[in-house]
């Protein structure tokens, strides 16, 4: 079966970041940039599931600017087999992103679509399940395991309880957590390969989706500052300030 | 005006985050109508009703709605949408999951995980693990929003709202709920503890977090932990406290053996008072401490259960 896999260009999460003065957004001028961390999982998946034979195809698609082709190259280097880069100039809010992924659906026509839970900058925990219901299929959101048979595919999700096990109808939309599995590093051979891989370039008019931000920024701020804490000599000193400073004991 | 605010419950007892979603809808403005899905949930639709403000509760209850299964149960708030100007949820598993698909059913760009409501239209929620406040406001005819709890106080009780049987929505047939594996413990959950202990790699073992679950009990706490701690198997994933985990702001956070990556500030760095206990003077933990300790925790953590 053929595979969609989404990937994102994000600040990489180890950096620092740093909210620009003017209050526009964050700084992202000579940011160091790396593929979400979710999205590998999500390249990660389908290229085992192609490993071990179930999967026969994986297309990539990113939507962001030009450089985004680095991202959906580093997906090739991971064994995706071609991407789709939807370039847009601006800001492509999770509503505007399933819109174009599901566009891709219908034309690519895969039996599984994996998506990050999340993008790490916007924080917005929305596209998979957005792009589950446009296309009125079933979702697997925040999955730790998936195993496909046939025309279902059983997953386990996590929930803040602990794990839900369910039994969706294939085609669906998974999104991925953290524990599914570990993603690999690129190899030197395998960036070199990627670079040979089709790479497409497509415009969201061409997809007949409008990508105007329906959220407007007002403004990006700091968030408050805990102020400066005390380093305490010994557990005697920590437990007396927690009982009379602090008196949360 | 009027919002609709989706409960999260275990079928008696709604979950923490619920009230604290009543508390945004107020702020937002108009009448609150608390919408109560499940199956065998009436006793959760009481509790509802005596949610300060509450002006009705809708109760569903159908085996269509067992389990978190977002595709009947979104099919079923399609029905009643159109009447709200606002659809809120608590930005938790369980509202993560759904909203977002209903969201895109109403051709709406959901708001996530707001900490304050600035108006009916404009919201402030985190971005990039916390780093960043945006302010955003929607044009949308809808507002579909989901709540992080922490940052707006619980409702009270104190109301008498009537309720009302809401008829079970189409079954899509999508997706068979299978059952869930729930951690089990006496502890409180984590996002209702007033005392929080978490523990990190530093633990260095599942079987060492008994260090921390004998501080917890005396403290009345319940245990959280960091990613490093629950990938290496040391505890159940629902313990991971963070950026991707659980949004947690107790009276008291006490971090051991956590070095307080961004991703897990970003999951406690509100809470009241922080303490922090780790053998290396550098840790980046101790820049969000209140208190914090440098010491090897396997002696630290013992001595503090005898002292509380
Ligand atoms: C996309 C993404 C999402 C993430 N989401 C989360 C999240 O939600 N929550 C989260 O926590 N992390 C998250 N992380 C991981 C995060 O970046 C860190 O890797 C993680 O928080 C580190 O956990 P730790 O502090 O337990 O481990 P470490 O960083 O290894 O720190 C262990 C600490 O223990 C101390 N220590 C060791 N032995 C002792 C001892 N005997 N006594 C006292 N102190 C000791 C050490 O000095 C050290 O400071 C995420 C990462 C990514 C990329
Ligand atoms: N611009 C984008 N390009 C490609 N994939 C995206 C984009 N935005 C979001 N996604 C996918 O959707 C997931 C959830 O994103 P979000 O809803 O923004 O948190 C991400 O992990 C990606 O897999």
């Amino acid at each position: 079966m053929k595979v969609l896999v989404t990937v994102k260009r994000v600040i990489d999460p180890y950096v620092k970041v740093r909210v620009k003065s003017d209050g526009t957004g964050v700084e992202t001028a000579n940011v160091k940039m790396a593929m979400n961390p979710f999205c590998e999982i999500a390249v990660e998946q389908a290229v085992r599931m192609k490993e071990a034979g179930i999967v026969t195809e994986i297309v990539v698609v990113s939507v962001g600017t030009q450089q985004s082709q680095e991202t959906l190259r580093t997906a090739m280097a991971m064994g995706a087999d071609r991407g789709i880069l939807v370039e847009v100039a601006g800001e492509a809010q999770p509503l505007a992103v399933a819109k174009l992924v599901k566009a891709i659906v219908d034309k690519e026509q895969p039996k599984l679509v994996i998506m990050g839970k999340q993008a790490i900058d916007d924080d917005s925990n929305q596209a998979g399940q957005m792009t589950a219901a446009l296309l009125g299929w079933p979702q697997s959101a925040f999955t730790s395991a998936i195993a496909v048979n046939g025309d279902t595919a059983d997953v386990t999700r996590e929930i803040d309880g602990g794990l839900e096990k369910l039994t969706i109808k294939l085609p669906a939309v998974v999104t991925t957590d953290l524990r599914l599995n570990e993603p690999r590093y690129v190899t030197l051979p395998n960036i070199m390969k990627a670079k040979k891989k089709p790479l497409e370039v497509l415009k969201p008019e061409a997809l007949g989706v409008d990508v105007t931000p329906r959220l407007k920024t007002i403004k990006v701020e700091e968030p408050a500052k805990r102020s400066a804490g005390v380093k305490v000599a010994d557990v005697q000193e920590l437990v007396a300030k927690l009982k009379n400073e602090a008196r949360v004991i | 005006m009027s919002v609709l605010v989706i409960a999260e419950h275990d079928g008696k007892l709604l979950k923490p985050g619920t009230t604290n979603t009543v508390t945004a809808a107020a702020k937002i403005g108009g009448d609150i109508v608390v919408l109560v899905a499940g199956h065998q949930c009436a006793d959760a639709a009481q509790a509802a009703a005596k949610i300060t403000g509450v002006s009705k509760v809708l109760l569903a209850d159908s085996p269509l709605y067992a389990g978190g299964a977002a595709e009947n149960l979104t099919a079923l708030i399609q029905t009643v949408a159109a009447q709200y100007s606002h659809i809120l949820a608590p930005a938790t598993g369980y509202g993560k999951n759904f909203m977002p698909r209903l969201s895109a059913l109403l051709d709406v760009q959901q708001i996530s995980d707001i900490s304050a409501v600035v108006s009916a239209d404009t919201f402030v929620r985190p971005i990039y693990a916390g780093n960043a406040m945006a302010t955003v406001q929607s044009a949308d005819k809808i507002k579909v929003i989901t709540v992080r709890a922490t940052g707006f106080d619980a409702a009270a009780e104190g109301g008498s709202a009537a309720v009302e049987i809401l008829a079970a929505g189409p079954d899509t047939g999508l997706a068979k709920f299978n059952g869930q594996e729930l951690s089990k413990s006496d502890r409180p959950e984590l996002t209702a503890a007033r005392i929080i202990v978490s523990g990190g790699r530093g633990m260095g073992s599942g079987d060492n977090f008994k260090i921390l679950e004998a501080l917890a009990d005396k403290l009345g706490a319940a245990v959280g932990a960091s990613r490093a701690a629950v990938d290496s198997g040391y505890v159940p994933n629902d313990y991971q406290v963070g950026q991707t985990g659980k949004i947690v702001a107790p009276e008291l956070y006490i971090a051991v053996g956590i070095s307080g990556a961004i991703q897990h500030l970003a999951g406690m760095k509100d809470s009241k008072v922080i303490i922090a206990i780790n053998k290396d003077p550098e840790a980046p933990i101790f820049a969000v401490a209140d208190y914090w300790l440098v010491e090897d925790l396997f002696k630290a953590v013992p001595e503090m259960t005898q002292q509380v």
